[in-house]
């Protein structure tokens, strides 16, 4: 990680002049509906647990947004979902896997695309409906095919083929604190921001993390990642590591965000920088590798009003 | 077919009485040039095969309309004010056609000796429609707001099926497919009693049917639907989905 010299405030806040490094991934949609939202939720809950990174868990996920009853397929509640992987292949295994152990299973809930004009698509329901034991049957409407699954409580509707498109995972802030108390405020309120915006989502616990991570590691060999030390707070002043943050920063967080495209990752970014400007925060930073890794880059000074530079 | 031709060419179309070929402009007077919505207005009720593979645009019949309407057609949007006569749709591929009367019999049905009859596409009838209504229909949507007469669905192999109501042996020889209903109906003994249920997959229809004008009870307050499967004289692997309100 790098970090340039700030040059920008906000609210008092100042805003380093960085960028968060951002990488190409596939992205999908997935609609989730139920008898109540409830039991929506319940379902995207599921789904989206344990998927908060690809290096641990293949896929990074979240909940995006909640449907009201007129804005779904089959006019019941819904949650969507938004699932990143690094290729088209790779997302299809993960969609069969986490909606057969946690959509399938969950009561009255059925499963949608939603992104029905993505023109790369995989085969979800299709593989799925081998649940059934040839007892499955399929409805095929407006150029859709959705199956009809056999279960103990009744029946679970999966559409077959779910789209995918290009989308873009690990844009993330920075909140260096003066205590871990601040610093938690302060993310909870970005969150809270972040998660207004359609098209992102925020995969990690709560929608933020506490322990970011560097590309490999220092002392053992075989780790793909481990602890930022840069930026932990208890490692200032000691031998080996250096430290980027200030002297009064005691506690840092950091929000991850995944998107459909750029726009909708920078208005949260920018939602998430303005919510989290408030007291006992010191400064606003982001996550980079110096720009080798990831094509897209997300300059914070970007993210402010122009009024705010100092 | 009027789509493409200039006024002058699509007043000489050919135009079959009995066994006499006559011109278009004998029988209809012809206004407007080549466009992709046609209006038939009058009464076209022993007019045959209007929109006969049609592929793409739109033809309104204010009035009635003949045999035939729609047959194959495979695109665009058909509406008649009145009523219809049989073969409705017939072996249709896609498309909408939209009937606000009343139709006669074999509607999206298979002709006779035909291996498939609609193979995908809309048919809407407001009013009620004669027998074998969605015969050997392989895929699309049949919705008949009143009663239909015996035979609905027959040998049907997929595709949705929706009646007000229904007469005799419905759902007779039918290999796949939904047949629903909205009132009781005469269950012929080859069908078997499943469950009582709300299934998931018919707020799909009720949505897409709602822009349509068409209403299907989905909310589980109002009721739920019977589910029986057949014919067992097949044997067949369709449904009969009737609806139970509550109380």
């Amino acid at each position: 990680m790098e970090q340039a010299p700030s040059i920008i405030e906000h609210k008092g806040v100042r805003i380093e002049d960085t960028f968060a490094e951002a990488f190409g991934m596939r992205a999908a949609r997935v609609i989730i509906t139920a008898r109540s939202p409830g039991w929506a939720r319940t379902a995207a809950g599921s789904l989206t647990g344990f998927a908060t990174s690809v290096i641990g868990c293949k896929l990074e996920a979240g909940v995006e947004a909640e449907w009201a009853a007129g804005e779904t397929p089959d006019g019941r509640p819904g949650v969507s979902v938004l699932v990143f992987a690094f290729d088209s292949e790779g997302l299809a295994k993960r969609l069969i896997e986490r909606i057969g152990q946690t959509v399938l299973t969950c009561p009255t809930t059925a499963c949608f695309d939603g992104l029905p004009d993505a023109e790369d698509r995989v085969n979800v329901g299709g593989m799925l409906r081998h649940f059934g034991d040839k007892f499955q049957s399929s409805k095929f409407l407006d150029g859709k095919r959705y199956w009809r699954i056999p279960v103990m409580e009744g029946e679970f509707l999966i559409e077959e083929a779910f789209g995918v498109r290009k989308a873009i995972g690990g844009g993330n802030l920075l909140i260096l604190a003066r205590d871990s108390g601040a610093a938690l405020e302060a993310a909870e309120a970005a969150v809270e921001a972040m998660r207004g915006v359609r098209g992102v989502v925020l995969p990690f616990p709560g929608g933020i993390v506490r322990s970011g991570s560097k590309v490999g590691a220092r002392h053992y060999k075989k780790m793909i990642a481990s602890t930022n030390d840069a930026y932990c707070p208890t490692l200032k002043g000691r031998l080996g590591p250096e430290s980027a943050l200030p002297a009064d920063v005691n506690s840092v967080l950091e929000i991850v965000v995944d998107g459909l495209d750029r726009a909708s990752i920078e208005a949260a970014l920018r939602a998430g920088v303005d919510a989290a400007c408030r007291g006992g925060v010191v400064a606003i930073s982001a996550g980079n590798y110096g720009g080798k890794l990831g094509k897209h880059h997300f300059h914070l000074r970007e993210l402010v009003p122009a009024k705010s530079e100092a | 077919m009027v789509a493409d031709l200039a006024h002058d060419r699509i007043c000489s179309l050919p135009v079959w009485l009995g066994k006499n070929r006559r011109r278009l402009d004998e029988f209809f007077d012809v206004e407007g040039e080549k466009s992709d919505e046609l209006r038939i207005v009058g009464d076209a009720g022993r007019v045959k095969w209007i929109g006969r593979d049609m592929t793409r645009g739109r033809i309104t019949v204010e009035g009635h309309a003949g045999m035939h309407l729609g047959s194959r057609m495979a695109g665009g949007e058909i509406e008649v004010s009145g009523d219809v006569s049989d073969w409705l749709g017939a072996e249709m591929s896609g498309g909408a056609i939209r009937v606000r009367g009343n139709a006669g019999g074999q509607v999206g049905a298979a002709y006779r000796g035909g291996l498939a009859g609609m193979r995908d596409g809309t048919i809407v009838i407001d009013g009620r429609a004669g027998l074998e209504v969605g015969q050997r229909m392989k895929r699309g949507t049949i919705v008949v707001s009143g009663g239909v007469r015996d035979f609905a669905g027959l040998e049907m192999r997929g595709g949705t099926i929706v009646l007000g109501a229904a007469e005799l042996r419905t759902g007779a020889w039918m290999l796949r497919g939904t047949i629903v209903v909205l009132q009781t109906i005469p269950i012929l003994p080859t069908f078997a009693y499943a469950s009582t249920y709300s299934p998931t997959f018919l707020g799909l229809y009720a949505r897409r049917l709602k822009r349509l004008g068409v209403e299907i009870p989905v909310e589980e307050s109002a009721g739920a639907y019977r589910r029986y499967t057949g014919d067992a004289a097949i044997p067949g692997k369709g449904e009969l989905l009737v609806w139970e309100p509550r109380g």
